[in-house]
């Protein structure tokens, strides 16, 4: 018999903690996949945030650190001006990257660190109970925005990839989705990129995923997806914003 | 010994650390300890390290964090309110287990304070300071030749214990020249560490967290650091003792202020008055057993701070009750003049306190 379909060599057997639905596994799965593809498991150091993926180190079958909240991007440069021929990616989430750790990603980016980093937005505070996040849409009901946020009083989601986007160091900067099995395809490509451009020396690389989280949305997976479609993707829309490495 | 140099105490401090093997700078300004990191940017690069200029001190500390990962040596220098930011990390740092030194070159507080030398953030570096339990290995160093000798040190004792190690300096330490030497031949230990997150190649993968949900590993963790920090105490408290066999009273000091106190003890042994001076170098683990000890044949004794009272619980919590512990201190930056502690002096003595 042949094997036509198996677990990443990148992926631990670990269940999950994640909920039904959410697709922070399809996501591990295409970190995962890249990290066997390029053969680098064995070099790669990843980082994890404060957060869902807060246990991401269970799954991920290479050395990990657990950061603290926010700061993975600072503690991959740490790592990564140690061993620079390592392969250093950080796992954030919206509340950790775009909130707390505005500060860290932002620099990271304007110095050109040369890391990858792998931006899971779902536009909540997942882990805590699905508060308001930086990128919450406006008139988006969460536990801390009960009647939608109100754009007067919580002010304007962020758009983290046109931010960073203005900055020099930041070699490649995508924004993707895994609503459908071709937007998976599109969001594999856009992780390997930002792995090779790490691979070639070419400076700070970021892939932004829209994610749902049905349990706090209050939908089934799939209505949770295709709201993605409905109403994030056009606040967030989806593709390359920055593609200047050789990897490119 | 090497030949002897005239160096600044900031100054001396970052070259002891490349000397000792420190290859790995993170930092951000802050007055009074800017010569560290610029120091260290420019000599860095020369032996094939890395200094970079962090955006902030929270994300300084969280880069030596990193580096601490991948089994570098690696330190941060700072100053009181920019070391109050670090607080998170630290805590990170040790419930993590990682080596790295940090330097605060002590200014007044609180707050913003000001940027004359101040010993106000004794209890914070030597009682944690962020959150959790666990503790710094912390030291108090008197000269520029001791900042030398105790940054070389540090690194040492931090791979060992793989804990971190913070120096307290302060401004008037840190500007202030004197002449130091440097060993010839300094070999850095080579403490293996099979912990460090550097690409699982040929090994199982390695994890380092703080983060333990169950209960009962977590308090296994708990007790684990606390035998470490017991051991420590056994083994890294060090203390000087000047004129204390015959002393009357004894003057509790370190750093800077026991510059001023040794002076005020030399006025008072001149006067006539059996005064002694107490210098703890190591602050956590604190000399209690030595001081103690001392408290048998010492009259009473008076420690001097340049805050409104710290280490002096230290003392009092060493000393338990078996000798009057008197306090003297200044604040905000102020520094007690020998003439003011001689004074102290008399008045324990006198029994006018």
């Amino acid at each position: 018999m042949r094997k036509v379909f198996g677990r990443p060599n990148a992926l631990t057997s670990a269940p999950t903690h994640y909920c039904p639905g959410c697709t922070h596994g399809i996501i591990h799965r295409v970190v995962a996949e890249v990290i066997d593809e390029l053969g680098v498991l064995d070099r790669t150091i990843g980082i994890a945030p404060v957060g869902c993926a807060v246990l991401a180190y269970d799954y991920f079958n290479c050395d990990m650190i657990e950061a603290s909240h926010g700061r993975a991007p600072a503690v991959a440069t740490g790592v990564k001006r140690v061993l620079p021929d390592r392969v250093v990616f950080t796992y954030q989430g919206d509340g950790d990257l775009a909130s707390i750790g505005m500060g860290e990603i932002v620099h990271a980016a304007a110095r050109g660190e040369n890391i990858t980093v792998i931006f899971v937005n779902n536009t909540v505070y997942g882990m805590t109970g699905g508060q308001m996040a930086p990128t919450t849409v406006p008139g988006q009901r969460t536990t801390t925005s009960q009647s939608g946020r109100d754009i007067s009083t919580a002010g304007y989601p962020i758009k983290v990839c046109e931010l960073l986007a203005t900055l020099g160091g930041a070699a490649y900067i995508a924004r993707v989705s895994t609503t459908s099995p071709a937007n998976v395809a599109r969001a594999k490509r856009a992780v390997k990129k930002a792995f090779q451009t790490q691979l070639a020396g070419d400076g700070f690389a970021m892939v932004e995923f829209l994610s749902s989280c049905p349990t706090t949305w209050g939908m089934t997976p799939r209505e949770a997806l295709k709201w993605i479609d409905e109403h994030l993707e056009p606040y967030f829309p989806l593709g390359e914003f920055v593609s200047r490495g050789r990897a490119s | 010994m090497g030949e002897k140099v005239l160096m600044k105490g900031n100054e001396a401090l970052a070259e002891a650390a490349i000397r000792a093997g420190c290859r790995y700078f993170f930092g951000y300004p802050i007055t009074p300890q800017n010569e560290v990191p610029e120091y260290m940017s420019r000599r860095l690069p020369e032996v094939g390290g890395v200094f970079v200029q962090a955006e902030s001190e929270v994300a300084a500390s969280n880069m030596i964090y990193g580096a601490a990962c991948a089994g570098a040596r690696v330190m941060t220098s700072s100053s009181s309110p920019g070391i109050s930011l670090m607080q998170e990390a630290l805590s990170y740092i040790a419930g993590a287990e990682l080596p790295c030194v940090v330097a605060n070159i002590v200014r007044g507080g609180p707050g913003l304070g000001g940027i004359q030398p101040a010993q106000s953030d004794y209890l914070q570096a030597t009682k944690g300071g962020g959150h959790g339990d666990y503790h710094l290995f912390v030291f108090g160093p008197g000269s520029v030749q001791e900042i030398v000798d105790i940054t070389m040190e540090a690194f040492e004792i931090a791979d060992r214990y793989r804990n971190p190690v913070m120096i307290l300096s302060d401004g008037v330490l840190g500007q202030m020249m004197e002449p130091v030497e440097f060993p010839d031949h300094y070999e850095p230990g080579n403490i293996p560490k099979p912990w460090a997150t550097t690409g699982a190649k040929g090994r199982p993968r390695n994890i380092i967290t703080s983060l333990e949900l169950d209960p009962v590993k977590l308090e296994q963790h708990n007790i684990a650091l606390a035998e470490k920090y017991k051991k420590a105490s056994q083994e890294l408290t060090r203390h000087e003792e000047y004129m204390t066999e015959d002393a009357d009273v004894v003057v509790v000091a370190y750093g800077t202020t026991a510059r001023v106190a040794r002076a005020a003890v030399d006025r008072a042994r001149k006067a006539g008055v059996k005064a002694g001076l107490f210098r703890p170098i190591s602050l956590y683990p604190f000399p209690s057993g030595a001081l103690f000890d001392l408290a048998t044949r010492a009259g009473a004794f008076l420690t001097v701070e340049m805050s409104m009272g710290q280490m002096v619980e230290d003392v009092r919590l060493a000393v338990n009750g078996t000798r009057p512990v008197h306090f003297y201190g200044r604040a905000g930056g102020m520094i007690p003049t020998t003439r003011e502690v001689y004074g102290e002096i008399c008045k324990v003595v006198e029994g006018r306190v």
